[in-house]
Order: C-alpha cells, then sequence, then structure tokens
C-alpha cells in the first residue's frame, strides 16, 4: 500500500528546458517514499525521470528531476505540457488513517483524477497505478486466491479505505474510457522492507500481536519485487489489473517466527476495544478493522503476473521477512 | 510455548540474520502449543488403537505434498486429528466399509449423503480414506464460511484441509488432483429432524458444474448408522438466526447431562462406482439438474440397499 506523504518542505520549482531529454522521460509521482526512491534508483539509468512529490528527496541521484509541488496543484499541470511524457507511475497515495478525511480524500482522489486528465490531454501512453490487495479486503467468505476480478470489498469493515478503493475504479474506469492509454492497476499483497506501511511496521513491533485462536494464511512479498514488477509493467503492450504476491503464501505463525520475535495472543474482542482506545489516545498507528488482516485470508492469485507480465518473484520468504530489519 | 519459540526469543537477532527457523523445522510443533508430555502421553495410547501402520500411512500422505499447502492445510495437525478420530471410527462407531476400492487415484469428487446434526460424517468418510484405503489419502473438504469466524476453529479446520466454501477453492483443489468431499445437501441435510431421517434433500447444483469443468469422476457415498447418532425433533428457525448460526436443532441429548456424546450407532460407510459425466458446465439448470438427479438417485438407491442390509442400528 503507499504511504503516508508527509507535509515535507516546498523547494521551488527547477527551470525546464523541452529539449533536455535524449527521450520522453517517466513521471513518477510520490518519488520520495522508500518505494519511489528504490525505483527511482533502480530506473534512471536507463530512462530519464521526472519525480514529483512535495516532500524532499534525501540521497537523489542528479540526473533525476524533482519537483517538490503537490500533485492537486497548477504546476503539475506544466510537468506535462512542457515535454512529451513517456509514462507515468502514480505512487503518491496517501495511507494515513489519522490525517483528516477531507485531505485524504482530496490528496487521493481529487488529486489523481488531475493527474488523469492529464495523461489523457497530452496523450501519455502508459499509466501505471499502484494499488493494494488491501483494496479485497480480509473477508471469511474470501475464497483462498482473490483473482483480478473478485469485487474490491475492502471498505465494508474499514471505511478509511474508501479512496484507495476509489481511486482503484478511477484508474479502472480510465482504463476502458481511453483505450489508447495503456493502464495498468498493480495490486500487490503486503509490502515489506524498509518501508513504513503496516505490514513492515507490524513486524517491527518488539512484541508481535496474534489473535487468540486464528493463524490465517499471508502473502507477502519484498518492495524489491513491487519495484521489479513496475519496471515490468512499463514495457510497450502491458496493461490491465494485475495482482502481485511473494513466492509461497505462510501461516502468519510461520512469517513471524522468521523475525524471531515473540508473539501475544490476544483475543479478539479484547484487542479490538484495547486498540480502539489506544487509536483515540494516539499511542498506535494501527486502526482497529486492520485486526482482520490477520483474522481472515486476503491472498490473490498471481497467475496472470506470471503469464502476461513475466513477473516472477526474486526473493523467497527469509529474504523479504529480513529486508523489514535492513535498515537497523 | 513450545521449544522451537523458545529458541526463536533466545536467539533474537542472530537468528533473523540467517534465519534459523525455516518453515521446515516446524515440523516438530504441536497444535495450539498443547503440551509436549501429555500429547506423548495420550499419542502412546492412541497408536494402539489407529494401528501400526499410523505412522506409516501418515508418511505416505505426507509424500504426496508439501509440508503446509497453500490452503493452510498441514499433515501435522492432521495426523493428531485422525489420531482422535480413529477411535471413534474403530471403537465407537466401528466403521464398515465398502467398496472403497471405488475411490480412483488423482482428482474425486465425493457426493455423500449428509447427516446427523454434527458432521462426524465428514470425519469418518476422511478416516476410511486414510485407515482402510490403499494408498492413504488426504481427504479436502468444504466448510461454511461461518465457522472461519470462529477461534480456534477456524485454525483446526484449515489446518485439517478444510476449506471456505466456494466454487473458486473448490475448483483449485480439484486442479491440485485432491480428493474432494461435497455434501450437496448441505446445512438442510445434517438438520434433518428424525422423522425425515435417509430421505435425502434437494442437492445443489453447483458441485455437478464442478465436475463437468474440471473433468472429475463423482464417486456417490451413502452413510448409513448416523442419522440415528443425535434425535434431533426440529429446528427454531429464529434462535439460529439470532445466534448467526445455519440451524438451531432440538436435540434433547444436548440437555442431559453426560449424554453429549453421539449415540454408538454402528456406521456404515458405501462407496459407490465412479460416475462420470460430459457436457457444458455452463448449461441451463434443467440439464444440470438431470445430470444432479442420477447421482441423487444413486445415492439414495445405496442407502435404501445399505438400509435393508443392516440387522440393527447399533450392532
Amino acid at each position: 500500500m503507499g504511504k503516508a506523504e508527509g507535509n515535507g518542505g516546498r523547494g521551488k520549482v527547477a527551470a525546464r528546458d523541452a529539449h533536455e531529454y535524449a527521450e520522453p522521460p517517466v513521471v513518477i509521482t510520490g518519488i520520495c517514499g522508500r518505494l519511489g526512491r528504490r525505483l527511482a534508483r533502480l530506473l534512471h539509468r536507463e530512462r530519464p525521470i521526472i519525480g514529483i512529490d512535495r516532500r524532499p528527496f534525501q540521497g537523489k541521484p542528479k540526473d533525476i528531476k524533482h519537483e517538490a509541488i503537490d500533485i492537486r496543484r497548477k504546476k503539475t499541470r506544466d510537468v506535462f505540457r512542457s515535454q512529451r511524457i513517456a509514462a507515468v507511475v502514480h505512487m503518491g497515495i496517501m495511507h494515513n488513517p489519522r490525517s483528516s478525511s477531507t485531505e485524504h480524500h482530496t490528496w487521493n482522489v481529487v488529486g489523481f483524477q488531475k493527474l488523469l486528465d492529464y495523461v489523457a490531454q497530452y496523450k501519455v501512453p502508459k499509466l501505471i497505478v499502484l494499488s493494494g490487495a488491501a483494496v479485497y479486503g480480509p473477508n471469511p467468505d474470501n475464497p483462498q486466491f482473490l483473482t483480478e476480478d473478485a469485487p474490491l470489498m475492502g471498505s465494508a469493515r474499514f471505511s478509511e479505505l474508501r479512496d484507495l478503493i476509489e481511486v482503484d475504479m478511477l484508474a479502472q474506469s480510465f482504463f476502458w474510457k481511453h483505450p489508447e492509454v495503456e493502464t495498468v492497476i498493480l495490486r500487490p499483497c503486503h509490502i515489506l522492507g524498509e518501508v513504513r506501511n503496516a505490514s513492515s511496521n507490524y513486524l517491527r513491533l518488539p512484541r508481535i500481536p496474534m489473535l487468540l485462536g486464528f493463524d490465517p494464511m499471508v502473502q507477502v512479498m519484498h518492495e524489491e519485487d513491487v519495484v521489479r514488477a513496475m519496471i515490468l509493467a512499463l514495457r510497450p503492450g502491458i496493461r490491465g489489473v494485475f495482482n502481485l504476491a511473494g513466492r509461497e503464501p505462510a501461516k502468519l505463525s510461520s512469517v513471524i517466527a522468521l523475525t524471531g520475535r515473540p508473539t501475544v495472543s490476544i483475543p479478539h474482542p479484547v484487542a479490538e476495544m484495547a486498540l480502539k482506545r489506544m487509536w483515540r489516545l494516539g499511542m498506535t498507528s494501527f486502526p482497529a478493522p486492520e485486526l482482520d488482516h490477520i483474522k481472515y485470508v486476503c491472498m490473490v492469485d498471481t497467475t496472470r503476473a506470471r503469464s502476461v507480465l513475466g513477473f516472477e518473484p526474486k526473493h523467497d520468504l527469509a529474504s523479504t521477512v529480513d529486508a523489514v530489519f535492513a535498515g537497523e | 510455548m513450545d521449544a522451537g519459540q523458545c529458541q526463536a526469543t533466545l536467539m533474537g537477532p542472530m537468528n533473523r540474520k540467517t534465519a534459523l527457523v525455516r518453515l521446515d523445522n516446524e515440523r516438530g510443533r504441536t497444535p495450539f502449543g498443547i503440551g509436549r508430555h501429555l500429547l506423548e502421553r495420550a499419542s502412546s495410547l492412541l497408536y494402539r488403537v489407529a494401528g501400526e501402520d499410523f505412522d506409516e500411512r501418515v508418511r505416505r500422505v505426507a509424500e504426496q505434498r508439501d509440508h503446509v499447502d497453500p490452503f493452510g492445510f498441514d499433515v501435522e495437525w492432521t495426523k493428531w486429528a485422525l489420531l482422535a478420530v480413529s477411535v471413534l471410527y474403530r471403537h465407537y462407531f466401528r466403521v464398515e466399509v465398502e467398496g472403497i476400492g471405488n475411490v480412483p487415484q488423482g482428482r474425486v469428487l465425493l457426493i455423500a449423503n449428509h447427516s446427523g446434526q454434527v458432521p462426524i460424517d465428514g470425519a469418518v468418510i476422511a478416516a476410511s480414506l486414510f485407515y482402510d484405503a490403499d494408498p492413504p489419502r488426504a481427504v479436502r473438504s468444504m466448510v461454511e464460511k461461518w465457522s472461519q469466524t470462529l477461534p480456534f476453529v477456524s485454525v483446526f479446520f484449515t489446518r485439517c484441509g478444510q476449506v471456505v466454501g466456494v466454487p473458486e477453492n473448490a475448483r483449485r483443489l480439484l486442479e491440485m488432483d485432491e480428493a474432494l468431499l461435497v455434501f450437496p445437501e448441505g446445512t438442510k441435510g445434517i438438520s434433518k429432524p428424525f422423522s425425515e431421517r435417509y430421505q435425502l434433500k434437494e442437492f445443489g447444483l453447483g458441485f455437478m458444474r464442478l465436475a463437468l469443468e474440471t473433468q472429475t469422476p463423482i464417486v456417490p457415498i451413502a452413510v448409513i448408522g448416523a442419522e440415528e447418532q443425535y434425535i434431533n425433533l426440529g429446528n427454531i428457525r429464529t434462535l439460529a438466526k439470532a445466534l448467526g448460526m445455519p440451524v438451531f436443532p432440538v436435540v434433547p441429548q444436548f440437555l442431559i447431562p453426560g449424554a453429549q456424546m453421539p449415540l454408538p450407532t454402528r456406521y456404515r460407510v458405501y462407496f459407490g462406482e465412479p460416475l462420470r459425466f460430459e457436457g457444458d458446465p455452463d448449461d441451463e439448470d434443467a440439464v444440470i439438474q438431470a445430470k444432479v438427479d442420477i447421482v441423487r438417485a444413486t445415492i439414495q438407491s445405496m442407502i435404501i440397499r445399505g438400509l435393508k442390509e443392516r440387522r440393527h442400528i447399533f450392532w
């Protein structure tokens, strides 16, 4: 899932030159997140990159142009107006249940709508949107592996997820309305790595809570594999929705065992009550509905990603879990 | 906390880097972390019941598959469940099995009548394929999604190879060449009142579409003896709804202290010859219904024959 966009400082917009690039650049939104930086570092030697993110870019390679602007602002249009763009990779999705829902909504939905307008208007041939398997939502009646056409039920119990689903839906309707643009929607399962998302943060807890009497099968994937999938999706001819996952699903308890950390089992009603209270006091970054992820199955079928996208995860379970602690 | 976990805790950071805890290391783990001692003592007793070749059979089942499959089926857990069931299977219900050789290798749909208020029939069929079939097989079956919301039950079912009853899961299991047990009567069948015993309810059509789509042979199964284990006088629909349960049967036995166990009837399980169907899985309901009726009639006639042959409910 996308990461929280902080209120980073706003740098000045660098002067642009339409003839600067040998080939049209790739625009990456949300480039300053850990996933965005990883993608930029992997891609910048092969293709020119323009990053859009209002946060500062730490350790930016010199050949990447960083526009520290808010995608809702008009200045974003200038990026598209001043040169031909080869592709847009949209990772600038805010998922911070703490921020106000208006801010959340305008950022995710209104901002994305504007981006879609630019893609259509300036004839960008490729659009990649990083959604997530959480849009399907963990439900007791989920099939073991959800295919790409499964209904997006993620907000049924967790209403904060609504705009992530809306973004996914907007991208889907854009796919149909603009056949001239190759729209790709990626729905990775739990991404593990240096990213500060809920699943990695969960494994970083000193004592990892589980729900008493529940131990669902889970899929995790290394952040590098997600980035590799995005690069594969940049190839011409690739379009549509792709579920992404790591090599093999495992019991939640097995994933936790790989961290070497102790677990504590808590009955669901107790955990829910405690988490709600802690949430109100600002003592936790996990909203109570996310407990469903350690209770029910939410796994995806990756047949399409393997056959059409040609994606094979490189990291196995152990190295994926290790990646969470790589920065320590 | 068991040994594996203790080790994991003590070794902390080193463990993480070197990943000493591999999935295979969990082979020794016990379900729910029940004390090893207790389990060992209980199991030595159970081994005597289950028979000398129990471990050999477990090994033969395990060698055909991964340690933990994508559905969460875990041979290690299933082993304990099968050990526990062996007492019921051998001594309590003294199950008689006929025609087990009719179950072909590879993918197969096991279609059975459902009865007895509590799904012991499922466990008995699974046990018969483990203890009496050669080679022994693990049976997969499908459970109500409701069971997934119950703590412990959900884990137990999942580890023993039960999957949530949606068509996608069934299709995937058959494509994995598993033996899939389906009760097409559903909860209507299992919670029949005593007055309707051994009368098959309507069959769902889903299993037939699945069989046609995946070209799976169907083995009809008749279970005799389960209907009398609990005497059900009727169902209270409003109470079932209020409790979020599929049915709420009235079984006087449940109210008598110490009589909660099912009555020790003798189970008879008949496996019929495999039926193979051909046709379009997306055909109209009427066309599918005709094929389903063949299966239903086969099972009904097997039940009637079984009841005729039965001398006594308990012997």
